[in-house]
């Protein structure tokens, strides 16, 4: 994208119909490092790549729990969406408070989507410049949602947005029919997998990512390092390739069928997030 | 009417409302008890027809059994005015909630919460809606049955009752209620109760409907009458022992 002179106000359409200040704000939740999300019927997971901005310093905290049965992992100005995670804490909270009953996902979504307009639409505003995913638990079952800067939302079976999601999708868009049937042990190994795509070969442990999730009588939890190092040993130690065939067979022991692969992994670099 | 001393005009703001004629001071048009039960389809209700006016029973076709969105039941006993604006309330909420169009759905627990939080909420600014409600209903096989009252009391329970109601039908119920009751046991079981109170509660009129809210849906009976008995010797011959009277 190239300066233009109709790129200063948000207000400013340009005269192919574009908000360019809008599309700069998506440009930033590009620039922040991975986060990825899956469900299935029962469970949402989110995972998100710790990108530390020196060695002396810690991570920024990219996943938030909002409610016992939403949780949330962000991409690209972190300081919006601590904001914006407050902001759906809060709406949570008073539904709660005065219903007893948790906030069904979807309706979040729509309020988050519908504050981001705001900002797409006054003068002495700016939008957002943070991607969520949206994971949570309602009647209708579990949902994953990701909202834009833009203002729009859409729901989804798995995505990955950040620095390197490309990779990710891909890993996902060969996998994501199985997962509404998947068991939750096999979501988080395919989280894994999908998140060592972005990783592009540098060594996966569990301080660079972090993992979550949520599910029918499991309220949101971030999995403890520990928890994760084990996960991602136990995959490591079989072999490179993610286990072959998840849909039928459940927790299906990913070790029997690598053995018989026996194939090269393939380290080639994914293609690139331009 | 009441009579309530009227004091001099409270010149703080600390009350909350800003004309003392703007607050609910004491009811004018009142329903009495009301009464709900689970039963194995879902809830049964009953109520009687009257609105009084203090001591004069005016109004004999007051319908105090009213349903929320499509879950609910809702019965109030208390204020009619009252139980009018909340009824606007509810549709309101119901409506706002059916405009969502995504397969959510307020169910009676979320309405007996958002009816607590109103009544207390007003209870707090000295303002009440003088009522006590009772609400139920069922969502999903899950049945559910409460109460709410003016002051912000609120609980659940496999019966309820308001007024009267807790004093001479919840006894009865208390020995009489079991789960699984057919709906035919159950509305002979509030028939029960409603009998008691014809004849003991003052305010009680003998006309009243049943409200009944399952999985399929609501019914509310026609109005009818409970059949009294009255041919005691005490009342045939009621001056009989006492000197003197005719």
């Amino acid at each position: 994208m190239f300066r233009n002179q109709y790129d200063t106000d948000v207000t400013t359409w340009s005269p192919a119909g574009r908000l360019f200040q809008v599309e700069y704000a998506m440009e930033a939740v590009k620039q922040g490092s991975a986060a990825i999300g899956l469900r299935s019927k029962t469970h949402v997971v989110l995972a998100s790549v710790n990108k530390a901005s020196s060695e002396l310093s810690s991570h920024q905290k990219k996943i938030f729990k909002v409610d016992d049965h939403i949780g949330v992992a962000i991409a690209g100005l972190t300081a919006d969406g601590r904001v914006l995670s407050r902001y759906m804490r809060n709406e949570c909270i008073n539904y709660s408070y005065t219903y007893e009953s948790p906030l069904p996902v979807g309706r979040l979504v729509v309020q988050l989507a519908d504050k981001a307009q705001v900002c797409t639409q006054r003068s002495w505003k700016r939008p957002y410049g943070v991607g969520l995913l949206v994971g949570g638990l309602d009647e209708s079952g579990a949902h994953l949602y990701y909202n834009c800067p833009s203002g729009n939302y859409f729901e989804y079976q798995a995505f990955a947005i950040g620095s390197r999601s490309q990779a990710a999708k891909t890993y996902l868009e060969r996998k994501f029919e199985s997962f509404m049937d998947s068991s939750r042990e096999n979501l988080i190994k395919d989280a894994l997998f999908a998140l060592r795509e972005t990783l592009q070969g540098e060594k996966m442990t569990s301080s660079i990512c972090t993992i979550s999730i949520l599910g029918a009588g499991e309220a949101f939890h971030v999995l403890d390092q520990e928890t994760v190092q084990r996960l991602i040993n136990e995959f490591e130690i079989v072999g490179e390739e993610p286990p072959a065939d998840e849909a039928a067979a459940p927790d299906a022991e990913a070790a029997a069928e690598a053995a018989t692969e026996g194939a090269a992994p393939d380290q080639g670099a994914a293609p690139m997030d331009i | 009417m009441m009579h309530l001393a009227d004091s001099a005009p409270v010149t703080n703001n600390l009350l909350g409302s800003e004309a003392d004629s703007q607050r609910t001071m004491y009811p004018y048009v009142t329903g009495t008890s009301v009464i709900g039960i689970k039963y194995k389809d879902g809830i049964l209700f009953a109520a009687d027809m009257g609105g009084s006016y203090g001591s004069t029973l005016r109004y004999k076709s007051v319908e105090r059994l009213k349903s929320v969105g499509k879950h609910s039941v809702i019965g109030a006993s208390g204020e009619i005015s009252d139980f009018q604006e909340i009824m606007r309330y509810l549709d309101e909420l119901i409506l706002y909630d059916n405009m969502w169009d995504d397969g959510n759905s307020l169910g009676p627990k979320q309405v007996h919460n958002y009816l607590t939080r109103v009544m207390y909420n007003r209870r707090n600014m000295f303002n009440p809606l003088w009522n006590s409600l009772v609400l139920g209903g069922i969502k999903n096989g899950q049945k559910y049955l409460g109460t709410v009252s003016m002051i912000g009391v609120n609980y659940e329970d496999d019966h309820v009752a308001t007024g009267f109601g807790n004093h001479l039908a919840r006894p009865i119920l208390r020995d009489e209620w079991h789960e699984n009751l057919t709906y035919e046991e159950g509305v002979k079981l509030l028939e029960k109760c409603m009998r008691v109170l014809l004849y003991r509660d003052r305010s009680a009129v003998n006309k009243l409907q049943i409200a009944k809210i399952t999985d399929e849906g609501f019914t509310l009976s026609e109005p009818y009458s409970l059949k009294t008995f009255w041919d005691f010797n005490a009342f045939n011959n009621p001056t009989l022992g006492a000197e003197g009277s005719w």
